[in-house]
């Protein structure tokens, strides 16, 4: 059924589908409207048996869902930004005991300086952590994706990160399919856990591991991811065969055929990349864009056959790892390892810049022509950077600089005025 | 009719022993159908205060749920004595996540057998002091706030132990750790701070709060017996000296646990619902220096260059726990009638 649904509705109706049993709730923007969504339906009786709990942070949000989990419930929280570097130490444990807890993570940039507005930063920093972490391109995929992380969480015994941009996707209005009862039934078998608390069959979990066999369990955890990689493409398509829908799998290439040059990217903005492409090839440039829709595990080889024809490969994301470029990037450069092709990186987006579809258009002119840094900073404000920059070579004592920008960028407009 | 003085087999505890009580009465660890909750081969130090407790406690949950118990652990000596891999001396079934979420965890457990229909199973959180006053202690709160049915159970040998002996916000005031070296001014921990938590968590409201030692153990027994017929958030403090991080050889662990009753220093109590409502009395009243004595971390207050103002103000402390929860009823009761 087609509604026009903002897409936290959309994912909070699609959870709710999906019958969790442990939700648990700790407030940050621009997560909230999921999380105020589904205690609505639990208060009102209509997800039963289910526990809403309000906690007192992001950290005892994964850590109830931990307990839950490993005591057999079906388990959801959902999070951003300074939250999930707030759980971390949890989120990492929960990975850790293979317990399949499927969180939304709404992306949002990290501070200082605090901004509430999307990026990736805050996916990037848990990458390592032994979650599944999945990209939304929009609404529908968000809330398809979800359903099939549950699937996909508790057939591995891996958690799911499933990762939608803050505002531009959480707050944003369009229409949504969303699934009926019975389909996500046939989708999602009840949750039956190998391993559970029992009192009439106690283990113990979360033993001590040494040396001795540390590496082993390690490596059988990153086998888990590349399991991950042969599992996500099949449960896409059963999904797509019983929905129409083509959301999961790996990856989304669009018109990469015969592309010279391929825009990697992330989420939503790949909406806007294949506006710009679709704009470059009526120019006549054969260009093209793969969207990564799982980060974790990374798709290499499917992301290698995607670009072994292109001669450019342009990874524009929205965050970077500082004193060193891109983190996406690092990637891609293991999967085009060994071929020709010229990697360029675009930092874009971040704290919620906007991504215009003309700078898009471009930069990938510009990269085409070969004038195109190898890290490059999307619509940077060049003159603030060189006035701070200045500043700083004046004195040198330490201190922070957004204060600094923020005067410099108030004082030129009045300037201005 | 010839009178015959009974005498009780006197343990030095003045409690009575299991031979002469009824089979109701006796103490769980007497039973042979005991659980065994953590067995036997674990790694705890020789005179280990808090295996002691640990093993009473939940052999005492065990009997007080029918068997139907889970037990969150947090991270420190108990998890790591008890479960090295890949051994695991818990015969219950036992999760540990992390140092600092343990009632949290256990909040997530409960939820989980209320989903699942088992209100049967119940839930205990443990963890040392630190895990539970410092690093757990958000989460303890939260916990305690929503009232979820969870016992949580605080070792507490006043210091990070597991690490290596360092302070916590329950290291008493004076004493050695590797974090406050007795050197400067003020020797060992300063006065002044610290964390009580049994009053913290009466200040929640939650249905039972209660402080135990390894001392009197059919006490620390039925305190877990009381404490499971209650729903909602509980918590039990137990007393439980180290002799490695006290300094302290390891036949006198129940000793000292008894001084620390005995002197004052730690009293032993239950509140309901943020009241107390029992206090367990001082039996035979004892000055702090025959209890700090029999510690290393405290060596520096005696001897030639000993600090009888630091122990004088350490006895201040004991004498105020004595007031403020009337442990010595006698004196209180003299005093009264002295007052008329």
């Amino acid at each position: 059924m087609l509604r026009q649904l903002e897409g936290s509705k959309a994912i909070a109706e699609t959870v709710a589908l999906c019958r969790p049993e442990v939700v648990c709730a700790y407030p940050i923007s621009p997560q909230t409207h999921i999380i105020e969504a589904i205690g609505v339906k639990v208060k009102e009786g209509s997800l039963a048996p289910c526990e809403y709990i309000n906690v007192e942070s992001e950290f005892a949000a994964m850590s109830v869902s931990i307990g839950a989990s490993a005591a057999g419930a079906r388990a959801y929280t959902a999070t951003a930004s300074q939250g999930l570097l707030f759980m971390i130490e949890a989120v990492y444990n929960a990975a850790g005991l293979g317990l399949p807890i499927v969180m939304t993570l709404a992306n949002r940039a990290i501070g200082a300086p605090i901004n509430i507005w999307n990026d990736h930063s805050d996916a990037m920093a848990v990458r390592d952590s032994g979650w599944i972490q999945l990209f939304a391109e929009t609404n529908q995929e968000a809330a398809d994706l979800h359903v099939q992380a549950f699937r996909l969480a508790e057939e591995l015994s891996v958690p799911v990160m499933v990762c939608m941009d803050g505002f531009i996707l959480t707050h944003a209005v369009e229409g949504v399919d969303l699934m009926d009862q019975a389909t996500v039934d046939r989708f999602l078998p009840t949750y039956e856990p190998r391993q559970v608390l029992d009192p009439d069959d106690p283990v113990s979990i979360g033993a001590m591991v040494g040396p001795e066999a540390f590496e082993e369990v390690r490596y059988l955890a990153h086998l888990r991811q590349l399991d991950a990689l042969d599992y996500i493409p099949v449960i896409a398509e059963e999904f797509a065969a019983l929905t129409g829908r083509a959301s999961g799998g790996l990856i989304h290439p669009y018109r990469t055929e015969d592309a010279d040059t391929v825009v990697v990217a992330l989420g939503s903005v790949l909406g806007t990349i294949k506006d710009a492409v679709d704009r470059l090839r009526d120019g006549g440039q054969r260009v093209g864009v793969l969207g990564i829709a799982s980060f974790r595990p990374f798709p290499i080889a499917a992301v290698r056959d995607a670009l072994a024809r292109a001669h450019r490969v342009i990874v524009v994301e929205k965050a970077f790892s500082l004193g060193m470029g891109g983190v996406l990037a690092t990637d891609v450069s293991m999967a085009t390892l060994g071929s020709s092709a010229v990697l360029n990186t675009v930092v874009a987006g971040l704290g919620g810049r906007p991504i215009a579809q003309h700078s898009i258009e471009t930069m990938i002119e510009q990269a085409i022509r070969g004038e195109l840094a190898d890290l490059t900073f999307l619509d940077l404000d060049e003159g603030v950077i060189a006035r701070e920059r200045a500043r700083m070579a004046r004195t040198r004592r330490s201190g922070p600089f957004a204060e600094n920008v923020l005067r410099d960028i108030s004082q030129t407009r009045e300037d201005r005025s | 009719m010839s009178e015959q003085r009974v005498h009780f087999y006197q343990v030095g505890s003045f409690a009575v022993g299991n031979r002469l009580l009824s089979a109701d009465d006796r103490t769980v660890q007497s039973s042979p159908h005991r659980t065994n909750s953590i067995d036997s081969g674990h790694r705890a130090c020789q005179g280990c205060g808090e295996a002691l407790g640990a093993r009473y406690a939940l052999d005492a949950a065990m009997r007080a749920t029918n068997g139907q118990l889970l037990a969150v652990n947090a991270t420190g000596c108990l998890e790591v004595f008890s479960t090295p891999y890949p051994e695991t001396s818990w015969r219950i079934p036992w999760l540990h996540s992390l140092f600092g979420n343990a009632p949290a965890v256990a909040t997530g457990v409960a939820a989980a057998m209320r989903v699942k229909g088992r209100s049967d199973v119940r839930v205990v959180g443990q963890a040392g002091d630190g895990g539970t006053v410092d690093i757990g202690f958000g989460t303890l709160s939260g916990m305690f706030e929503r009232n979820d049915d969870v016992l949580f159970i605080c070792y507490d040998n006043e210091g990070y132990m597991n690490t290596g002996v360092q302070r916590s916000a329950a290291t008493p005031p004076a004493a050695r750790t590797a974090t406050t070296d007795v050197v400067g001014a003020e020797p060992g921990n300063v006065f002044g701070q610290g964390k009580d938590l049994p009053r913290i968590a009466m200040a929640h409201d939650i249905p039972y709060v209660a402080t135990a030692t390894v001392a009197d153990l059919h006490d620390l027994e039925q305190k877990v017996e009381r404490a499971m017929s209650f729903r909602g958030a509980r918590y039990l403090h137990v007393f439980v000296p180290c002799p490695l991080g006290w300094g302290s050889a390891s036949n006198e662990t129940i000793h000292l646990a008894r001084l620390a009753k005995e002197t004052g220093l730690f009293p032993v109590f239950e509140a309901e619902y943020g009241v107390v409502t029992n206090v367990s009395p001082i039996r035979r009243p004892a000055p702090v220096e025959e209890y700090l004595k029999l510690q290393r971390r405290y060596a520096h207050l005696f001897g030639p260059k000993g600090r009888p103002d630091i122990v004088a103000r350490l006895q201040g402390i004991a004498d105020a726990n004595i007031a403020r929860y009337g442990l010595l009823p006698e004196r209180d009761e003299l005093d009264s009638r002295e007052d008329d």
